[in-house]
């Protein structure tokens, strides 16, 4: 889980406006139910188990995820514009590890 | 009575056309995995349940947007769209994806707040096979609406 995740926020938007915000986490999500084909052996369960979106500290959408997600989760929502500010993203994955990533809006 | 007639003609020699090769036999060999267990339907109300708590839910207001067949099931695209002001007194708290085929009912559950803006949600999820896929709207009032649809999967996508 290394690769850089895609998000895509519009730079600037106006108040009140609704926007839609992308996000793509690149990661296989081993559900845990796949066998290793050589050694027949169970792969662990390895996925992003959950997701969170805040604007400035607040969070706007969050989720949480089961291995009926796909590999590469995916998800778009919307989000009110109501001023400028950063939006933070989080990625734990199985295990506790946390991706987190930032992207700024102007809001006028 | 009966006229046994005994046909000993002239020995007649035929030449017989032995077709070799003509009969093709298809054999379907049906890919079943042995032992791979899937949840049922019942499963899944099960889990509606244990997400409403016992609360009746009413039909409407939620729109469930799948493909009407998918033809791999390792990413299918589901679009979740909740009729909803989206306020601070009147929004969607929770989406929940069920699945009634997979492995097991859990798909997704996304939390919303007023800030969301808009209750549409769009993620991509598995389907080991055809199934149908219920979308479960938890409003601020502690309501709840749903939407199943029916989903064909000609290649399912949960490993193995």
């Amino acid at each position: 889980m290394a690769k850089k995740p895609r998000i895509k926020v519009p730079d600037s938007a106006k108040k009140g406006e609704i926007i839609q915000v992308k996000t793509l986490f690149s990661h296989t999500m081993e559900t845990g139910l796949r066998k290793d084909k050589k050694t027949g052996k169970v792969i662990p369960r390895k996925i992003i188990n959950k997701f969170e979106c805040l604007f400035n500290g607040k969070e706007v959408f969050s989720a949480d995820i089961h291995p009926a997600v796909a590999a590469n989760p995916y998800f778009a929502f919307n989000c009110r514009a109501e001023e400028s500010g950063e939006f933070t993203f989080k990625w734990t994955e199985d295990g506790g590890k946390v991706v987190t990533a930032t992207r700024k809006m102007k809001v006028s | 009575m009966t006229d046994n007639k005994i046909t000993v003609a002239g020995m007649e020699r035929r030449d017989f056309l032995v077709t070799a090769g003509a009969g093709v036999v298809a054999l379907m060999a049906a890919a079943l995995v042995p032992g791979r267990a899937f949840a049922k339907p019942e499963d899944a109300e099960k889990l509606i349940t244990e997400y409403t708590g016992g609360k009746s839910v009413s039909e409407g207001r939620v729109t469930l947007q799948l493909p009407q067949i998918a033809e791999n099931g390792n990413t299918v695209p589901v679009t979740v769209d909740v009729d909803s002001p989206m306020s601070a007194n009147d929004f969607v708290k929770k989406i929940h994806i069920i699945s009634e085929g997979n492995p097991t009912p859990y798909v997704a559950t996304f939390n919303l707040t007023p800030m969301t803006g808009k209750a549409e949600v769009s993620a991509r999820m598995r389907m080991a096979r055809t199934q149908n896929v219920v979308a479960l709207a938890e409003m601020s009032d502690g309501s709840f609406y749903a939407a199943k649809q029916q989903i064909k999967v000609t290649i399912g996508g949960c490993g193995g």
